[in-house]
């Protein structure tokens, strides 16, 4: 068994924000939703790459800052019109803290 | 072609004569007279227009253009003196008009108590609209008070707007309750308790005594010795028929202007209509009946046989956020029954009264939705025993039909009646949509009239078209911001100021938003109407904007930013150029471009290096260009009489002026401006939102250009003779189009949507207003006028521009 990795406090990101874990390969942006839930997702848009942790949160959803592509924070999926999905990570928040799960960093570092 | 007059331009008027070129077009030659210096209008709508939910614009029911394709020679503002019939003329002050048939459609007076005191200033009626812009104007006041007298349906729409206004507001009342000819005591303390939960007061059973004042009305006395304060006392207690000018003519007049079936009068060459006749000794006030009585003249006129005959009206309070209907007849008796459905939390009463198992009288409030149906088997004896149990949980209760409100639209029977002021059936309007090939909700109201009035059956009209249409029908008529809200932009502004709504979650919850945060069309939208509503009182909400707006550069294609610095009117020097170069070499910023606008462009600065890039363009005195602002972008400008041989004036120096006046506002979209100093126009300001082209004698101030998607020359607005009034002008030009202008539509668009003369009439026409707004923008400016790049150079939104965690290696496992 592994730990699950601590990013910070949850109060370090704005509320209906977004701030960026910087891994060799590549950012995950996480979010906090209005409500203090927390989602982890790729920083980067199918459709041009655009960087999500930019864009405005709404509900559970990201708006892309490039072109308004939007994607629901929990599934990842590409809502609307548009087809496409970003890969999501599991976080979880204790005592304030927010940690993702120990094999995402190490995956993202085989990669 | 035979001479007609009218005399009155009210509603009943306006509709008869419709009706009359339909149904004899080619025959008369018409003359309108009116006491008001304006046209028929929406008299209905005047509360929502008090409420300042709607303008005026918006309820004109005929304009300019259609008397004259109709031929109308319109007399508004001309009072008609006299009728002599034999020689077959009127008159007025300018002298006399003959007729061959004429048309008395004079209305209604209201009725002001004779007390002690009614003739003070400020003793009003809301009958028109001087009426309306008079108590408009009271209620800009800072905690101005008005007394309402008359707790009737006009009187507490009239009570519900100046509350809306921010007036404190009494409602003094005669009965026992409020609305007691259409509500009963029940649903008449629902309602009193909603009016007061909004801060109105309702004193019931008052007996006034006398208005009280010096030089103006100060306060109304009652009987019981209770004293209200009051800046204005609106009169609201009933109407009385105009009939003098008939009774002087010698017509037959009883309490109205006595009519037959065919809408004559005693002297067969005169009809009547509307609120100033008798028909079998009733007098009509509501507008179904009155709009009867117009199809039935028109008929008359064009020598078809018609009959005008009584009708059973419904009725709605139009007051937002307070759902009332009544119908029949609702008083008790000993060969009645009711039934009954209460839930108070959800403040909903519903009231069915039955005689002989048949609906005879409804009364609902909080929830209104099946209004129609009962009022359809009302008027026509629907026998209820099979449903007697559910009866009262309404349609959507019957024979199993689902809880969906489109569902019960469709199984409305086809001579269901739909629009109660016009009295058209479902079938009309599924008819009229098919046959026409309608596909907006204007060609339906303009086909049919259904919804056209006091537009309370909107909803049910909106439903019968998507029934009818199907998917392809796009509710365009109101185009709502986004799929949050059902409301559009000028809707939600207005509703803004109105409800002196201060947050996101304010008008979210008052405006009954369908999502708990909107999404990102809305909440940029809404976070702009708040900053530039309420300057100094709204906290901008950076997670509402847009990165751009959020970090105050422009995000590019790969996540990079662009950083530029003002320039102002595009001057520039040695120190500010070394710094610009030694900041692109310290961050390695690949790419340095001079922009359109007359600036330098860094492009391709990471997120992260933003607040030390700005930190050194700071030293060296320069601040944000906000070039990725919905604000103030650039004053382009020419080098004027200071270098150019054909310069008129300083145009350099005025668009500095501009500039340093104007930066850090904020608009609907981007705001773009140039000054030339001479009509070769080398700044090109006759393509921008903006411009001013400098002549010998003064300034031409032009705007509302576009050298984007759309390519418009400007038009021109106005001439200053000084640049203190060129920069007037501009300013409060720019505040005007900051309090109208829809989020994202430029100035041309919104030029165009609000028609250029209105701008004009308040910026060039009216310097009282110019005034008004050229100061509601100074004032904003001293909370708009900090440089954001200073700000976070100092520490303010960190988060922004650092990683929350960063991990160089794979985290080790055990």
């Amino acid at each position: 068994m592994t730990e699950w990795i601590e990013l910070g406090s949850i109060t370090a990101i704005p509320v209906r924000g977004a701030r960026c874990v910087k891994t060799p390969s590549g950012k995950i942006a996480v979010f906090r939703t209005a409500e203090d839930q927390v989602f982890a997702i790729d920083n980067r848009c199918p459709h041009k790459g655009g960087p999500l942790a930019e864009g405005i949160v709404h509900g559970t959803s990201v708006t892309c800052p490039l072109h308004n592509w939007v994607f629901d924070l929990e599934t990842g999926e590409a809502q609307g019109a548009d087809e496409g999905s970003v890969q999501t990570y599991p976080v979880k928040v204790e005592n304030g803290l927010i940690f993702i799960a120990p094999d995402v960093l190490m995956q993202m570092a085989a990669e | 072609m035979e001479k007609l007059v009218v005399v009155g331009a009210g509603m009943a008027s306006g509709r008869a004569l419709e009706h009359i070129f339909e149904e004899a077009p080619g025959r008369f030659n018409v003359t309108l007279f009116g006491a008001e210096p304006r046209g028929n209008y929406n008299r209905l709508m005047l509360s929502p227009v008090l409420a300042g939910e709607k303008e005026y614009e918006q309820i004109i029911t005929h304009d300019a253009d259609w008397y004259r394709d109709h031929g109308v020679h319109t007399r508004f503002g001309e009072t008609v003196t006299g009728i002599d019939r034999q020689r077959k003329v009127v008159i007025s002050k300018n002298g006399e008009t003959p007729y061959d048939k004429l048309i008395i459609a004079t209305g209604s007076a209201p009725f002001i108590i004779p007390l002690p005191g009614k003739d003070l200033p400020g003793v009003m009626a809301f009958r028109d609209l001087d009426d309306v812009n008079r108590m408009v104007d009271v209620s800009k006041r800072p905690g101005s008070k008005a007394v309402v007298i008359g707790g009737g349906l006009l009187g507490l729409e009239a009570a519900a707007a100046l509350n809306a206004r921010g007036m404190e507001v009494v409602v003094l009342h005669l009965m026992g309750h409020v609305m007691e000819r259409q509500l009963d005591p029940a649903a008449g303390y629902l309602l009193q308790r909603d009016l007061e939960a909004r801060g109105i007061k309702v004193h019931c059973k008052a007996q006034t005594k006398a208005i009280l004042g010096e030089d103006r009305v100060e306060a109304v006395a009652l009987e019981d010795g209770t004293i209200y304060g009051a800046d204005i006392v609106v009169m609201a207690v009933g109407i009385r028929p105009e009939t003098r000018l008939a009774t002087d003519a010698g017509i037959h007049v009883e309490r109205g202007i006595v009519v037959n079936d065919q809408m004559v009068t005693s002297d067969p060459d005169v009809l009547a209509l509307g609120e100033c006749v008798e028909h079998e000794k009733i007098i009509y006030g509501l507008v179904a009946p009155l709009y009867d009585q117009a199809k039935i003249l028109a008929k008359t006129l064009a020598k078809v046989d018609a009959a005008f005959r009584p009708v059973q009206t419904a009725t709605q309070l139009k007051v937002t956020g307070v759902s009332v209907y009544s119908a029949g007849d609702f008083a008790d008796a000993e060969d009645r029954e009711e039934i009954v459905l209460r839930d108070a939390t959800s403040g909903i009463y519903k009231r069915l009264v039955l005689k002989e198992d048949k609906v005879i009288g409804a009364v609902l409030y909080g929830e209104t939705a099946d209004g129609p149906w009962f009022f359809d088997m009302i008027r026509k004896g629907t026998d209820t025993r099979d449903m007697r149990d559910t009866l009262i949980f309404g349609q959507a209760y019957q024979g199993g039909a689902a809880l969906d409100p489109m569902a019960a639209v469709a199984a409305l029977p086809d001579d269901a009646e739909i629009c109660g002021c016009n009295g058209v059936c479902k079938s009309t309007i599924t008819g009229t949509i098919v046959s026409k090939g309608l596909t907006d909700l204007d060609g339906v109201r303009a086909h049919t009239k259904a919804s056209a009035s006091c537009g309370s059956c909107t909803h049910l009209v909106e439903k019968l078209m998507s029934i009818t249409l199907g998917d392809s029908y796009n509710p365009a008529a109101v185009k709502p911001m986004c799929p949050c809200t059902e409301h559009d932009h000028g809707t939600v502004r207005r509703l803004i100021v109105a409800k002196e709504l201060k947050s996101i979650p304010a008008v979210m919850q008052e405006l009954e938003w369908k999502t708990s945060c909107g999404c990102a069309k809305c909440r940029p939208a809404l976070n702009y109407y708040l900053v530039a509503e309420w300057p100094g009182e709204y906290e901008d909400d950076g997670q509402s904007r847009f990165i751009n707006e959020r970090v105050h550069a422009n995000i590019q294609k790969d996540g990079t930013y662009s950083v530029v610095p003002r320039m102002w009117g595009g001057l520039t020097n040695p120190k500010e150029l070394r710094a610009i170069a030694d900041v692109a070499d310290k961050f390695a910023i690949p790419t340095v471009k001079v922009t359109g606008g007359q600036r330098i462009d860094l492009l391709g600065v990471k997120k992260e290096d933003l607040p030390a890039v700005w930190a050194d363009l700071n030293a060296a005195g320069m601040v944000s260009g906000a070039a990725y602002a919905k604000g103030l972008r650039t004053v382009k400008t020419c080098v004027g009489s200071d270098w150019c041989r054909f310069g008129t004036q300083d145009s350099t120096g005025l668009g500095v002026r501009i500039e340093k006046f104007m930066w850090g506002a904020w608009t609907p979209a981007k705001l773009k401006m140039a000054v030339s100093g001479c009509p070769r126009n080398c700044a090109e300001a006759t393509c921008k939102d903006i411009g001013v082209i400098c002549v010998d004698s003064g300034y031409d101030i032009h705007f509302a250009g576009a050298a984007g998607l759309d390519i418009k020359g400007t038009e021109v607005i106005g001439h200053a003779n000084t640049e203190d009034e060129a920069l007037e002008i501009i300013v409060a030009l720019t505040q005007l189009y900051r309090e109208q202008g829809h989020y994202l539509e430029r100035i041309y668009k919104w030029a165009k949507r609000v028609g250029s003369d209105s701008i004009k009439a308040a910026i060039i026409d009216d310097k009282v207003k110019r005034k008004h707004y050229f100061d509601r923008f100074v004032y904003s400016q001293q909370f708009a006028q900090v440089d954001p790049w200073e700000e976070r150079v100092n520490g303010k939104d960190a988060h922004e521009f650092a990683a929350l965690a960063e991990f160089g290696l794979p985290v080790a496992a055990e």
